[in-house]
């Protein structure tokens, strides 16, 4: 049996992180909807201005938003379920981390080839994207340097982030560790920041899903899901 | 499954039971160090003990962030109207001479306090901030007597492991383990800003928790009992808020 294009160790944790990642999304807006409000610095709240705000009714009657109603209240089961997920997200991760500094997967996988991340060499790849040219049958076996680029920015820059600036929010975290918090700027720096980190997780995840349908639907899901990408 | 060897089997299965064990293990040591709270069952059970059990052990001590008097936000927010109550409004009536804060529970010496009391210990003033699970925050200035000062005065039995604390709101009760109870920063407010504790904000009395969220942080509190266990109080969760779906531990 030839060697699966994904390992079971990466397909498992992959699918995990995605649903994960979909609780997290969906909890996540829901507690945005008890205060649909950003703010920067320390403190934010309905008697200061706002850096901006969603022009929807919210689900505490003490919001002022021009609806004269309020939306089903869903912040408890809706934080029980972001933290619960939050917690499995970072635990596979570190496994996931450690799993890929020691098998090599980031070095043979991921990192892309020096002569790959030249800007001609990554303008023509994403010339070719911008033409939706579907990748050959290397595509099926190997990630392109713009694949690279993406998933690490992914794994290194925006999961961290999104676990700092979560982390940046909670009191307790930040009374043992203060600078996570002073160095954004403050408490409601740190919730706008994780609100923008999800804008990029979910801009990625809809470009991901769509790459995925461009080079073929089935056989990624395949190769994903059973390690084959099949005839 | 030809490449399914002996070895491959043995492996997994020595892998999965020293999970388990060490599983097993990890939960018999966090219920003896007390790092399981009230509310660890259910689905989201463990991510609450988890959450709990992590910041006990990293934040068992430390401070909350204090900040400067300019930080201090004006006008001070207040979260929805004042409590709407007969017995209440007739003790606001009567400028709170009657009223009273009974401490009962597993402690030597049961007491019914005044505020003329409660103002006659040390106080202690700080500028800490104060997030709402909702989102929203402020900073302001909580003046008040730490809480384990008055614990120390009714002396708390050593089996004490949690103070429950009740509100006028009947709504509202809540409770918080002794490393809050007894952290310098845990406050029975009777001032804000350099005043009296305005009734909107929670007075005559409100527990201040810096390092936990906004919800924890009940106004209008009339009643302390010292216990070592939550069975018995509401359905044994540690509070109301998981009745409704919150984590009673909200250090988050």
């Amino acid at each position: 049996m030839a060697a699966p294009r994904h390992s079971a160790f990466v397909r498992v944790t992959h699918w995990i992180t995605a649903l994960c990642f979909l609780a997290l999304v969906v909890s996540g807006l829901e507690i945005v909807v008890s205060h649909p409000r950003f703010y920067w610095g320390e403190t934010g709240n309905i008697g200061t201005p706002a850096l901006f705000h969603f022009p929807i009714p919210a689900s505490r009657s003490t919001v002022p938003t021009g609806y004269g109603y309020v939306m089903p209240d869903q912040n408890g089961w809706s934080r029980s379920l972001h933290f619960e997920a939050a917690w499995a997200v970072v635990l596979i991760g570190l496994l996931y981390a450690a799993y890929g500094l020691l098998t090599g997967h980031f070095r043979k996988h991921l990192l892309p080839a020096a002569s790959d991340i030249t800007w001609g060499a990554l303008s023509r790849e994403v010339a070719n994207h911008l033409r939706f040219r579907r990748p050959g049958e290397a595509g099926a076996w190997s990630y392109n340097a713009l694949q690279r680029v993406t998933y690490l920015a992914v794994i290194f820059v925006l999961f961290p982030l999104m676990i700092w600036t979560g982390l940046a929010m909670s009191p307790a975290f930040v009374s043992a560790f203060p600078a996570a918090q002073t160095v954004l700027g403050g408490q409601q720096s740190a919730r706008t920041i994780h609100f923008f980190g999800t804008v990029l997780l979910l801009l990625f995840l809809f470009v991901h899903v769509a790459m995925v349908c461009l080079a073929g639907f089935r056989k990624r899901m395949r190769a994903m899901i059973t390690g084959r990408p099949g005839a | 499954m030809g490449n399914l060897s002996r070895r491959k089997l043995i492996t997994a299965g020595l892998t999965a039971t020293a999970g388990v064990s060490g599983v097993a293990v990890a939960a018999r040591l966090a219920a003896r160090y007390g790092l399981i709270p009230p509310d660890h069952g259910g689905i989201y059970g463990p991510g609450e003990t988890l959450t709990y059990a992590t910041q006990r052990l990293l934040t068992r001590h430390s401070l909350a962030r204090e900040f400067p008097r300019s930080q201090i936000s004006k006008p001070p927010f207040q979260n929805g109207p004042p409590l709407q109550d007969e017995a209440f409004k007739r003790l606001q009536a009567g400028g709170f001479a009657d009223w009273r804060l009974a401490i009962d529970g597993m402690v030597a010496h049961p007491a019914s306090l005044s505020l003329a009391e409660l103002r006659s210990y040390p106080s202690r003033s700080q500028i800490t901030h104060l997030a709402c699970e909702e989102g929203w925050s402020y900073i302001a200035e909580w003046i008040g007597v730490p809480l384990s000062h008055v614990l120390s005065v009714v002396g708390t039995l050593p089996q004490a492991r949690y103070v429950v604390y009740f509100s006028m709101d009947r709504e509202w009760w809540d409770s918080i383990d002794m490393a809050d109870a007894l952290h310098p920063q845990t406050l029975l407010t009777y001032g804000m800003n350099g005043g009296e504790l305005p009734v909107g904000h929670g007075g005559p009395l409100r527990l201040r928790v810096p390092r936990q969220l906004g919800y924890k942080n009940v106004k209008y509190i009339t009643r302390l009992t010292v216990t070592d266990s939550m069975k018995g109080f509401g359905k044994g969760l540690g509070s109301a808020s998981p009745e409704s779906g919150y984590h009673w531990y909200a250090g988050i």
